[in-house]
């Protein structure tokens, strides 16, 4: 059906507890009693960015928001916005720093947006499997059991050149492979939902706004590898998603598309939900694989990779989330399609979160290929406060650092590593010219250092050691040895530690030592933080 | 605070039935001590033992779960645990000044318990709400957008 306009209610952790769902209740009822129902809709939304008081309205398309709502707010802005098309000026959002009209720049959709994983999120009631259905919901999973055997289903997905978006990047379709072949009567197939990278929520948007897709490709994935479980790892920061998870699976297994002989093809299989604890090693999937078994979510080492042992020693194939939502278009749509979005070598979408010193910080679904001055000045409305840009972090401490030069390089899982960067998670964190390296980059360090799982020394002593020395050097008791020894040790972690958090712990710091290197020999040569961040007796302005 | 449990035979009742509630699941380890933690708040040192027991699983192996992981205590909690986030997203957006506040607010410092036996205060990784920067959680709630009147306004919705 087509509207004539749309209301976006920020429904978001931030705004239910300051009244959404009854703003929201009041705006359907309302919009009733007008007897509007037919031309205007009302659509839930996440959070636009800390400028914008919760709980707000959006009025699409005349791009006016209203903040904070209140309940009496409502009938008003129904009668005159709506009915009478005149904008109550009284109550329109006005940006406090500039003192102007707060007023998105975009239209809805996006003009550079592309809705695949987020096909459905805000348009369909999560809670409710028929709406799903009603877009084309378990359609690909009908056509798969029907007409499809599974290297058929494996072929498809390898054709689709499907690249996996938890963060590395390895091809989908060719887990799939591995797992299929590798011999053993049990298979299982496991979501990773644990998302801990810092700047990263896309996954809790999918699971949050559309389980079922996650549900359907778990249960496709079963079929292609001959996995008759599954499971869903989500983290205990999630309560949200793990509500939506268990309904959508009561409801799948209702309705007779999960659980024994689906859709009358001989073929069962179900899925199960294990709640993370708070660990972020546990998104390494063979840590995850220790935490569903009950154990501490230590990794293990590789080889074996999970597709010859996984879970409880059987074959297993782990996928992220935003990977999976990617499945049933892929599946209907065919790899064809898929191969035309996006980059020639990284197809398809890209979900990307933008956080930090950002204007409109919140999530987007753009093409593979998009740059970061798109991403960052364009969508996000650049930097308040008319700051410049400092550095961008891409995937969260464990992917990517970008300088401003680097702002046009196309964005993939194959183009970034060229500049010595990764995509990772697709989280954004724009960190403006107000803050001094020594202190993000500390803060990059503090992360990993409560995060290590302890297991080996090369992490757990060095993230320590990396914390110490650049806590000295902000007190100004930093010398050139201490850039040496952090060099030093930093290129000894990436070399020697057991996983990839220990191996990508450095990395933020190695490319900050080179990239703001006169930064770093101010703190240390000149005892002066050039920012004014750090404590630094001011004994005298380093001089170039 | 929720820390007055008394060992009895009852208490090891309520934790064999949240025991016997797996019993068909292949390793509920961890499963069994999140329970057991949102029952009881914390994991006592009796109960784990009764795990261990109950399990055939040895008592090391416990605890090294029991420590593990940031959401199973191993020591009394106050009614509220709030986890400040202060990874990058939210430190380049004023975590630090959150953190003081709170400290402030509560008197007590990182991992400290209030007096009242009302709140705990931790430090924490990313909580996934890094849009709303800065965050926090109480309990399972999540907080955003957080300002100095903001979080005496959540506050005091708590001390009712
Ligand atoms: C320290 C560490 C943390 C990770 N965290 C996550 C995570 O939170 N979510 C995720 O999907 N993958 C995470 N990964 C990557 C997984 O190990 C694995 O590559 C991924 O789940 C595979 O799924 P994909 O092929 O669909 O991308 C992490 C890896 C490491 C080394
Ligand atoms: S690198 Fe760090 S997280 Fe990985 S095994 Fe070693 S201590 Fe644990
Ligand atoms: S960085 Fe604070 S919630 Fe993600």
């Amino acid at each position: 059906m087509l509207y004539r306009a749309h209301v976006l209610v920020e429904v978001s952790s931030n705004s239910v507890p300051l009244g959404a769902l009854q703003i929201k209740e009041l705006f359907s009822a309302e919009i009733k009693r007008r007897g509007l129902s037919q031309e205007v809709q009302v659509l839930e939304t996440g959070s636009l960015g800390s400028e914008i008081p919760s709980p707000f309205v959006v009025i699409y398309p005349d791009n006016v928001i209203y903040a904070p709502v209140h309940p009496q707010d409502v009938p008003r802005i129904v009668e005159e916005h709506l009915l009478k098309g005149r904008v109550v000026e009284e109550l329109r959002f006005k940006t406090p720093s500039s003192g102007g009209v707060g007023e998105l720049v975009s239209t809805f959709p996006l003009q550079k947006e592309r809705r695949v994983v987020l096909r459905n999120s805000g348009f369909i009631d999560p809670n409710n499997i028929e709406d799903y259905i009603a877009r084309d919901g378990y359609q690909a999973l009908a056509k798969v059991l029907s007409s499809m055997k599974p290297l058929d289903v494996i072929e498809e997905v390898k054709a689709s050149g499907l690249l996996g978006r938890g963060g590395a990047g390895f091809p989908t379709g060719l887990k799939w492979e591995f797992t299929y072949k590798a011999p053993g009567e049990e298979k299982f197939v496991v979501c990773n939902a644990d998302e801990g990278e810092p700047g990263t929520f896309k996954d809790r948007l999918i699971l949050e706004g559309d389980p079922h897709s996650i549900i359907e490709a778990m249960t496709i994935a079963g079929y292609a590898v001959g996995a008759s479980k599954g499971y869903i790892y989500v983290r205990a920061e999630y309560p949200q998603s793990i509500a939506h998870l268990e309904k959508a699976i009561n409801q799948a297994r209702e309705y007779g598309l999960l659980g024994k002989d689906i859709l009358g093809s001989g073929f069962s299989f179900d899925i199960k939900i294990r709640k993370g604890a708070g660990a972020y090693v546990c998104g390494e999937e063979t840590a995850l694989l220790n935490s569903i078994e009950g154990g501490r979510g230590e990794p293990r080492i590789k080889p074996p990779y999970p597709p010859q042992k996984g879970l409880w020693g059987k074959p297993t194939v782990i996928n992220n989330v935003e990977t999976l939502a990617n499945i049933p278009p892929i599946i209907l749509n065919g790899a064809k399609w898929f191969k035309n979005i996006g980059t020639p070598t990284c197809p398809g979408t890209k979900v990307f979160t933008l956080t930090g010193n950002i204007v409109n910080a919140g999530l987007i679904e753009v093409p593979m290929g998009i740059t970061l001055r798109e991403l960052i000045f364009e969508i996000g409305g650049g930097i308040p406060g008319g700051r410049g840009l400092k550095l961008v972090q891409t995937g969260g401490p464990s992917g990517g650092t970008m300088t401003p030069e680097l702002l046009d390089v196309p964005m993939a899982f194959d183009t970034l590593p060229k500049y010595n960067s990764a995509l990772g998670s697709g989280a954004l964190t724009v960190i403006d010219d107000s803050h001094c390296i020594v202190d993000v980059v500390k803060s990059f360090a503090e992360f990993f250092l409560h995060e290590s799982c302890g297991k080996c020394t090369p992490c757990r002593i060095g993230n320590k050691r990396i914390v110490e020395i650049l806590e000295n050097i902000e007190r100004g008791k930093g010398t050139r040895e201490s850039l040496v020894l952090l060099k030093a040790l930093g290129e000894n972690m990436k070399a020697t530690a057991f996983c990839g958090l220990g191996q990508a712990a450095p990395n933020p710091l190695l490319r900050c030592l080179q990239v703001f290197e006169e930064e770093f020999a101010a703190h240390v040569e000149g005892k002066t933080c050039p920012v004014g961040v750090c404590k630094l007796e001011k004994k005298m302005v380093y001089a170039k | 605070m929720m820390g007055a449990i008394t060992v009895d035979d009852k208490l090891f009742e309520e934790v064999d039935q949240i025991i016997d509630r797996y019993a068909g699941e292949e390793t509920p380890l961890l499963c069994i001590l999140q329970d057991l933690n949102a029952k009881f708040g914390y994991l006592p040192q009796p109960v784990l033992q009764r795990v261990s027991k109950k399990l055939g699983v040895p008592a090391s192996k416990v605890y090294g779960v029991a420590t593990f992981y940031s959401f199973l205590e191993t020591r009394p909690v106050g009614k509220y645990v709030i986890r400040v986030c202060k990874s990058t997203p939210c430190h380049v957006r004023g975590a630090t000044d959150v953190i003081k506040i709170l400290k402030k607010e509560l008197g007590i410092k990182e991992g400290e318990t209030t007096r009242d036996g009302l709140f705990t205060l931790e430090v924490t990784s990313c909580l996934g709400v890094c849009g709303v920067a800065p965050a926090m959680m109480i309990n399972e709630t999540t907080y955003g957008n957080l300002s100095e009147g903001r979080i005496r306004e959540i506050l005091a919705l708590y001390r009712q």
